[in-house]
Formats: structure tokens, sequence, C-alpha cells
């Protein structure tokens, strides 16, 4: 049985069902990272004394990885872009530089990481570091995420485009979006953790 | 589906996300200057989250196609703006009676 709504808009909604449904679970993301900032915002104002970000992380490593994410971002919507242009070759080489970019984010991250253990600076010494660790850890995650769809997308995922176009197409908007927001959760991170 | 789909339209829609990456290349370096400007941590805060706000208005507008979506999403996202400023002031709000000024 044919799955309705994967190209066509809905009637009543407007739009195609992925779109709905991904900007429905971006809804819960915000959620999720909103009640961790949230927390970070409470444990810091009460707390009687709190370091600068950048007297304890590395801020020209969390730049780089800001460029870099910002980048994946653009990638991304190019490859969407090459779809709807019917270049599927375009498509994979964008598709591919977004993995590149989001498995350097991550080396990156893990540079930094090991940096900080190496300093003696773990989640339990201290809660700035708490906090620090479990905001950067969990959008890591969520970069990690993100490769496994888009690895998935750009390899055996691909195999649609030959059969349904346009579905594979609405596909890769609905994976952008996602990542877009994984970008944007960095955007707010890297000030509120490195900078003030 | 929409007026989206004609090459030219795509064609103009792609010069429009990379002049946004530049932008935000811009605001990238604008963002960590301005960090080390010495001001008091209000005003470094609300700086902070101008300019942030501004780079995740073009990343959502740009990038997501907000600025030309439909009207269900925009509901979608109006509601997720109110919770999520509950959320975030929920836990302090809450506390608001042991603050010290």
């Amino acid at each position: 049985m044919e799955i309705p709504y994967n190209v066509e808009a809905r009637p009543d909604t407007g739009v195609y069902n992925a779109k709905l449904g991904i900007w429905l679970f971006l809804a819960s993301e915000v959620m999720f990272f909103g009640a961790l900032f949230s927390s970070y915002i409470l444990l810091r104002t009460g707390a009687p004394v709190w370091p600068m970000g950048r007297e304890v992380l590395n801020v020209w490593l969390a730049t780089t990885n800001t460029v870099v994410l910002i980048s994946s971002s653009v990638t991304m919507v190019m490859s969407w872009v090459s779809l709807k242009l019917k270049d599927f070759k375009k498509y994979r080489l964008y598709m591919g530089l977004t993995l590149l970019l989001a498995f350097a984010f991550l080396v990156i991250k893990g540079f930094e990481y090991s940096a900080e253990f190496h300093h003696g600076r773990f989640p339990s010494t201290s809660t700035f570091l708490a906090i620090y660790f479990t905001l950067s850890g969990l959008h890591g995650l969520h970069v990690i995420g993100g490769i496994i769809v888009n690895g998935y997308l750009w390899g055996p995922g691909a195999k649609m485009w030959k059969t349904e176009p346009e579905r594979f197409t609405n596909r890769i908007e609905v994976a952008g979006l996602y990542w877009h927001f994984v970008d944007l959760v960095w955007i707010f991170l890297f000030p509120t953790l490195y900078l003030l | 589906m929409s007026s989206h789909d004609d090459v030219d339209s795509i064609k103009k829609q792609a010069r429009a996300y990379i002049k946004v990456f530049v932008g935000l290349m811009i605001l990238t370096v604008i963002t960590v200057a301005v960090a080390y400007l010495h001001m008091p941590v209000g005003m470094a805060v609300a700086v902070a989250l101008v300019i942030a706000l501004f780079k995740g208005t073009l990343v959502a507008g740009v990038f997501m196609h907000l600025f030309d979506e439909r009207k269900m999403i925009y509901w979608v996202l109006a509601l997720t703006v109110l919770f999520f400023f509950v959320l975030l002031f929920y836990p302090t709000l809450s506390e608001w009676d042991q603050r010290k000024l």
C-alpha cells in the first residue's frame, strides 16, 4: 500500500507529510535543548562563582567547529538544490562534503574533549564542566545521528533516486531540516559555553 | 508543489544560500571579536544573544525555507516558541522567592 502525500501536499496542512512530521519532531527537540539551556541559566545564576568559558575551554577549536558546521549546512542545502536541478552527481558530491564536514566536527570535538581530560577537567570537576559536557555531548550525539541518516541517504538510500526521484528529493529536504537544526543549536551553544 | 520548482527560481535560491553563508561567516567573526571587548556581563549576554538570534533567523529563514513556508508550519513554530519560553523560565520563576539580588 502506498504512503500518501509524500510528494504532493496534503490539502489541509498545505505541505507533504514528512515536512510536517519533521517540524513537529524539531519542536520536540526545541523542548529538549530548551530544558538544557534553562538548566544552564539556573545553574549559572545560582552559582557563587562561574568561570568565563574562554578561561577553561579552547575558543579557537570551537570557532573552527562553528565554521565547519555552518559550512556543512550550506553543502547540505546545496545537495538538495542539486536534486531539484536533477543533477545526481552533484548531489553525491555535496552530501559527501556534508558528511566529511560532520566528521571533521566530531574529530575536532574529540581533540577538545581529550585535551580537557588531559588537564584533569571532567564532568565531575565542576558545575560549569558538568553542564558543558552535558550540553556539548548531547549536541554531539545529535551530530552522530545526522551522520547516520545522511550516510544512509548518500549510500544505499540513494537508490530511490532511480525509482521515485521527487520523493527522494523530499527526503533530502527533510534530512536537511534536521541538520540545519543541529547547526542552529550549535550557533547558540557556542557563545553560551565558550564566549560568555 | 509550489512556485519554487522551476530551474531559474531554484538557481536564485542557490545564490541566496551562498550569500547567507558569507553573512554567517562574517557574523561568526563578529561573535568572537565582540566577546573579547570588555563590557558588563548583562550587556555581553544581550549582544551575544542578538547576534546568535540574527544568525539563527538566517539559518531558519533561508536554509530551512521558513521565510516562504506554509501557515501550518508557522503555527507549529509559534506554539513551539511559546512553550520554549515557558520551559526556559519555569525553573527560574518557580524559585523566584529564593533569589538574591
